[in-house]
């Protein structure tokens, strides 16, 4: 007999953080048309041809991962899913790439000339290293490779490929300048934060049910992958930022940003503290209005404690 | 020292730096079925933030309802919270809504399972606020 076609039933949850993350990215749905990014137009006058440049190719670079995310990546890890809930999640990030790469056409639109974003993208199509990351991931989506390597390529993908990419408008945000583009990065470094979250969370689910050498590959597979991809991320950045003599303040994001996707596998952090200490500007324009309160060094601006409400009980009922 | 009290989703982050803290820590339970922690003493809570991009939901169901029991909230003295800092404004919110709440300092906040130096500060820290804290109530 076959096996019957099975509808999902969301009120019969195999994983709570599959509704979890559902939720979460549900609710943080948004569209470019969202974003004020005309505001940015005399902004990006102010920007330097070469640094115009720059942002550009920074931009076709990133579409060119989010439009692998979201045609291969994310399809290729649903048959891999284990719970109806799980395609469904899949689904959402799968389409949310699809917002990600299309954002970049609208920032293009609103602030480049036609013939600039025309050359970017022929650009994009020619840089090697850029070609060398996305051919490194797509290897591991490959039909028939292992989905556990699938599920660290991805990680790898959303939580450190990126970066290099989401630098520049963190930078330009800092010094100012096109800031509202940078609130749509934000809203795309957002998203991708839940989703190296979410396949992370996954991957180390499977881990857990695997005997010591198969977690020992794993693990090797992992460092090795993100070295390779380190490696190349290394030179993609000197091209892109040399000019501009920025790349060492790059690089500090990067050793960064991988730690935390090493993290997010459950693996411990590859680059020491002292590799990883990224400006602090690039930091507060990640989290604005998160102010520093470090009440233990003292190295905060200020602490919270109470602006004193009285709590009732009924404060905590829920 | 004081005590320290934490709360880890099935992603344990925060449960791989409780244990690499290497402090004795009494853990909020996941599923609402188990039995709360009922600390003795004065503690530190620890605990990941779960915000939407509004902050709505920043505190774990179940941190809040191990704080909704009075007894259990009239010892706590400090917060140390986690998160992502790819989040925003919402970083370890809810560090900040528990401060608040419960009318104690937030005391440190780092992000996923944290760095070498996360360990470090917080390990130092949580012995100096501990000294401090005792002074004041003697």
């Amino acid at each position: 007999m076959r096996n019957p076609l099975r509808a999902i039933n969301w009120n019969r949850l195999e994983d709570e953080k599959d509704l979890e993350v559902w939720n979460r990215l549900t609710v943080n749905f948004w569209l470019p048309e969202k974003v004020p990014l005309s505001n940015d137009i005399q902004s990006w006058a102010t920007l330097r041809p070469e640094e115009r440049e720059l942002t550009i190719r920074v931009f076709t670079g990133l579409t060119l991962l989010d439009t692998v995310q979201n045609t291969i990546g994310a399809p290729s890890l649903m048959p891999d899913a284990l719970t109806p809930h799980e395609e469904a999640v899949l689904s959402n990030i799968s389409f949310m790439e699809a917002v990600h790469a299309r954002s970049y056409s609208s920032i293009f639109s609103t602030l480049c000339l036609t013939k600039e974003v025309d050359e970017a993208f022929r650009w994009s199509e020619e840089n090697p290293h850029l070609q060398a990351k996305a051919r490194l991931i797509l290897e591991e989506y490959k039909a028939g490779s292992d989905p556990l390597k699938r599920k660290i390529a991805s990680v790898f993908l959303e939580s450190f490929l990126f970066y290099s990419g989401f630098y520049l408008p963190m930078y330009w945000s800092s010094r100012a300048k096109l800031t509202n583009t940078a609130d749509l990065i934000r809203l795309i470094i957002r998203d991708e934060a839940v989703h190296g979250y979410y396949i992370g969370y996954k991957f180390q689910r499977a881990v857990e049910k695997l005997d010591e050498a198969r977690r020992a590959e794993l693990k090797d597979f992992a460092f090795a992958l993100i070295f390779d991809l380190y490696d190349i991320e290394q030179k993609y950045t000197a091209e892109l930022y040399d000019g501009i003599g920025l790349t060492e303040d790059v690089k500090a994001f990067l050793h960064y940003n991988a730690n935390k996707a090493l993290q997010n596998l459950g693996y411990e952090a590859l680059f020491p503290p002292q590799a990883c200490e990224v400006n602090p500007a690039i930091m507060a324009a990640l989290s604005p209005d998160s102010e520093n309160h470090d009440f233990f060094s003292g190295s905060g601006s200020s602490y919270v404690i109470g602006k004193a409400v009285a709590t009732e009980d009924e404060d905590w009922d829920f | 020292m004081g005590g320290l009290v934490y709360f880890s989703s099935a992603s344990g982050n925060t449960a791989r730096f409780v244990a690499r803290l290497g402090l004795s820590a009494a853990r909020i339970p996941i599923s609402p079925a188990d039995a709360m922690p009922e600390p003795a003493l004065p503690y530190v809570l620890m605990t990941p933030t779960f915000a939407d991009g509004e902050g709505r939901g920043a505190v774990p169901k179940q941190v809040i309802r191990f704080l909704n029991d009075p007894g259990r909230r009239a010892l706590i003295r400090g917060v140390i919270a986690a998160g992502n800092r790819n989040f925003g404004a919402t970083f370890a919110l809810s560090g900040r809504v528990i401060a608040e709440k419960c009318n104690v300092p937030q005391l440190y906040r780092f992000e996923l399972a944290g760095t070498e130096d996360d360990i470090a500060r917080v390990r130092a820290g949580l012995e100096k606020f501990w000294g401090t804290e005792c002074l004041t109530m003697a």
